[in-house]
């Protein structure tokens, strides 16, 4: 598929949080002994800035969607290629049988074209804490490299990201999406 | 932020009272019914211009959010005095006020006077009152500061109105793109300011102890790092870009170290780190996920999830390494540990048959007492004088903020129209 290289600035502005003495205060009456400083905040937001660098990123297709750039079979439905999504059970990194085949058909792709890179994406659903499910979707796609791994795929064609439940693919609140969301992404690079 | 303009503010205990002005809603939905009675009237205005800002509403709003008050709607009130002279005690008896919260606002070249007392109803004294001068730019933080003078004065608990939040929110940009942004704003979620954005996600943001930098993740490279960023100048560091992850920073409550989960040798592991040397210590070395480390505000020992165990549960050991203990044993799923600031309270995410509320273990007692009734909280953050708990949490393909009292007895929320709102924390 085409790396679609896009430049991803981060902007970052300033926000002035310290305290300047711009309210005054005096107590009233004789009551409270005590004075608190009533020095206001002042909310000064500067000019943000873009950085300079840039970052350079990639779109990335990944999901039932074609790979264009790669051969037909990797479109053709019948054809485990096709197939660029792995689902997981929940709170599990275990790969389930049905997606055996399809492993094994990218990892004899990727045997063949050595040159070939691939990132596993994992991810997770939105439900329990997020860094965990960060660890979980790094989990999953660490299941995926080591099937591959040991159908004799290079480690240096494995690139593994995990993006926890922060990417979903589908963006309802009910096991419908979880069951999509709880899944790794086979994501073919360059070409 | 257009879409900041589109929130609207609404409701008090069980019934709506839309207020002037729309940009976000506060909602309560359970108030305590130990609570103290208060009535803020209306403050007096004398000025060219209409007040800019109306403090009596306000600090009335701080006050009944703050869970220890019960505010008085205006329309139930029979005068709406704005000088001592005018109070008449015994309406406000007749009324089962405690406290009467009075003041008015003078206009000046542009400069706005305000004076505020607070009476005894039933002494017939005075328990407080100040003058202070704003400009009108100043004036939605001085009336926070009111209620800060109030709430310590009358609760003898530090206020924690003037305080700030932070927070992600996440926005469709249409075309399968998404904006993430974290945003600083005033606790009622006033005043929102973006202080960096991206289209890959942002996520862990955590305050510094000293509240002038917020450390956080980014996956704007496409892989994760961490970042240390000052407020004050929007500056920042790249503090951690190891191979695999690089999450859940927490920072040590001297400012000193940031806790951190790598997977960087295999498994996520909690490890510490210095921030002036970089020096990296590991702490944990399970072949499980250990994540989500949180320091005791002594310093002296960490709390992280793991689910060494099968499931995910929380663990504690000391901040410098050695012998791990299980801390909780009640529910499927603890997680996303955080300490109260006196230590004596831990808040976590809690799954149980699928929901997942927040909770409080007693450090004391080690009993676990469930504070909400949502499906998918999460995020919990301690008010700085430890008296509500902050979360995300969402109904109806809604996220939202929430708070709760640790009595669980007070809940109120804050919903953010239009974009995802998620892992709010609340500045020391």
């Amino acid at each position: 598929m085409k790396l679609n290289r896009t430049i991803l600035a981060l902007a970052i502005s300033a926000t002035i949080l310290t305290a300047c003495g711009t309210t005054d205060e005096e107590e009233l009456g004789l009551t409270d002994g005590s004075q608190s400083n009533a020095a206001g905040i002042n909310d000064a937001s500067t000019s943000g800035f873009n950085n300079g660098s840039g970052f350079s990123g990639s779109e990335m297709g990944g999901g039932f969607g074609s790979a264009g750039g790669l051969g037909p079979e990797f479109s053709d439905p019948s054809n485990p290629l096709s197939k660029q999504t792995i689902y997981f059970m929940l709170d599990s990194s275990q790969v389930q049988q049905d997606f055996v085949p399809v492993i094994a058909a990218h990892s004899q792709y990727l045997l063949a074209n050595p040159g070939q890179r691939i990132v596993l994406e994992g991810h997770g659903d939105e439900r329990g804490s997020r860094e965990y499910n960060i660890a979980l979707g790094e989990q999953r796609a660490k299941s995926v490299a080591s099937m591959m791994k040991v159908q004799g795929v290079s480690d240096s064609q494995l690139e593994i990201v995990s993006y926890g439940e922060e990417k979903p693919a589908a963006f309802g609140h009910d096991e419908s999406s979880w069951e999509l969301n709880r899944r790794v992404e086979l994501v073919y690079q360059g070409n | 932020m257009s879409f900041f303009r589109r929130m609207l503010l609404v409701g008090l205990i069980g019934f709506y009272a839309p207020v002037n002005h729309a940009e976000m809603s506060i909602e309560i939905t359970e108030g305590i019914e130990s609570a103290m009675p208060i009535a803020v009237v209306p403050f007096g205005f004398q000025g060219s211009t209409g007040m800019p800002v109306n403090i009596g509403s306000i600090v009335n709003s701080d006050l009944g959010r703050s869970g220890y008050f019960k505010t008085l709607d205006e329309q139930n009130m029979l005068s709406r005095p704005s000088t001592a002279e005018a109070v008449r005690f015994n309406e406000w008896q007749a009324l089962g006020q405690n406290y009467l919260v009075i003041g008015q606002v003078t206009e000046q070249a542009g400069q706005y006077n305000i004076q505020f007392q607070v009476f005894d109803v039933y002494k017939g004294t005075q328990v407080l009152g100040y003058r202070m001068t704003s400009p009108a730019s100043e004036l939605r933080r001085t009336a926070h500061h009111i209620s800060d003078i109030i709430f310590e004065k009358l609760t003898g608990n530090k206020g924690i109105f003037s305080g700030r939040i932070i927070y992600i929110t996440s926005q469709s940009q249409g075309n399968k793109q998404r904006i993430h942004q974290l945003q600083v704003a005033d606790v009622d979620g006033f005043n929102p300011q973006t202080i960096a954005s991206s289209p890959e996600p942002l996520m862990s943001p955590a305050w510094s102890p000293d509240g002038r930098q917020v450390a956080y993740v980014s996956f704007e490279r496409k892989t994760a790092a961490i970042y240390v960023q000052t407020l004050a100048t929007g500056e920042r560091q790249k503090v951690a870009e190891f191979p695999g992850i690089n999450g859940a920073p927490a920072w040590s409550p001297d400012g000193q170290k940031l806790a951190l989960t790598l997977s960087k040798d295999g498994n996520p592991d909690i490890y510490v780190l210095n921030l002036s040397t970089r020096s990296l210590t590991k702490l944990t070395q399970s072949y499980a996920i250990d994540t989500e480390p949180t320091w005791s505000p002594d310093g002296s020992h960490i709390v992280f999830t793991s689910d060494r165990g099968g499931k995910p549960q929380l663990y504690i050991m000391p901040s410098t390494g050695g012998q791990e203990k299980r801390l909780t044993f009640t529910g499927d799923y603890n997680a996303g540990a955080s300490f109260s600031p006196d230590g004596k309270n831990l808040a976590m995410v809690h799954g149980n048959r699928g929901d997942y509320r927040i909770a409080v273990m007693d450090m004391a007692t080690r009993t676990v007492n469930v504070l909400t009734e949502g499906r998918l909280d999460e995020s919990p953050s301690f008010a700085p004088n430890g008296s509500l708990i902050l979360y995300a949490s969402r109904k109806g393909g809604v996220g939202y903020l929430s708070a709760v009292s640790i009595d669980g007895k007070m809940q109120q929320k804050l919903v953010f129209d239009s974009s995802e709102v998620r892992e709010p924390a609340w500045s020391p």
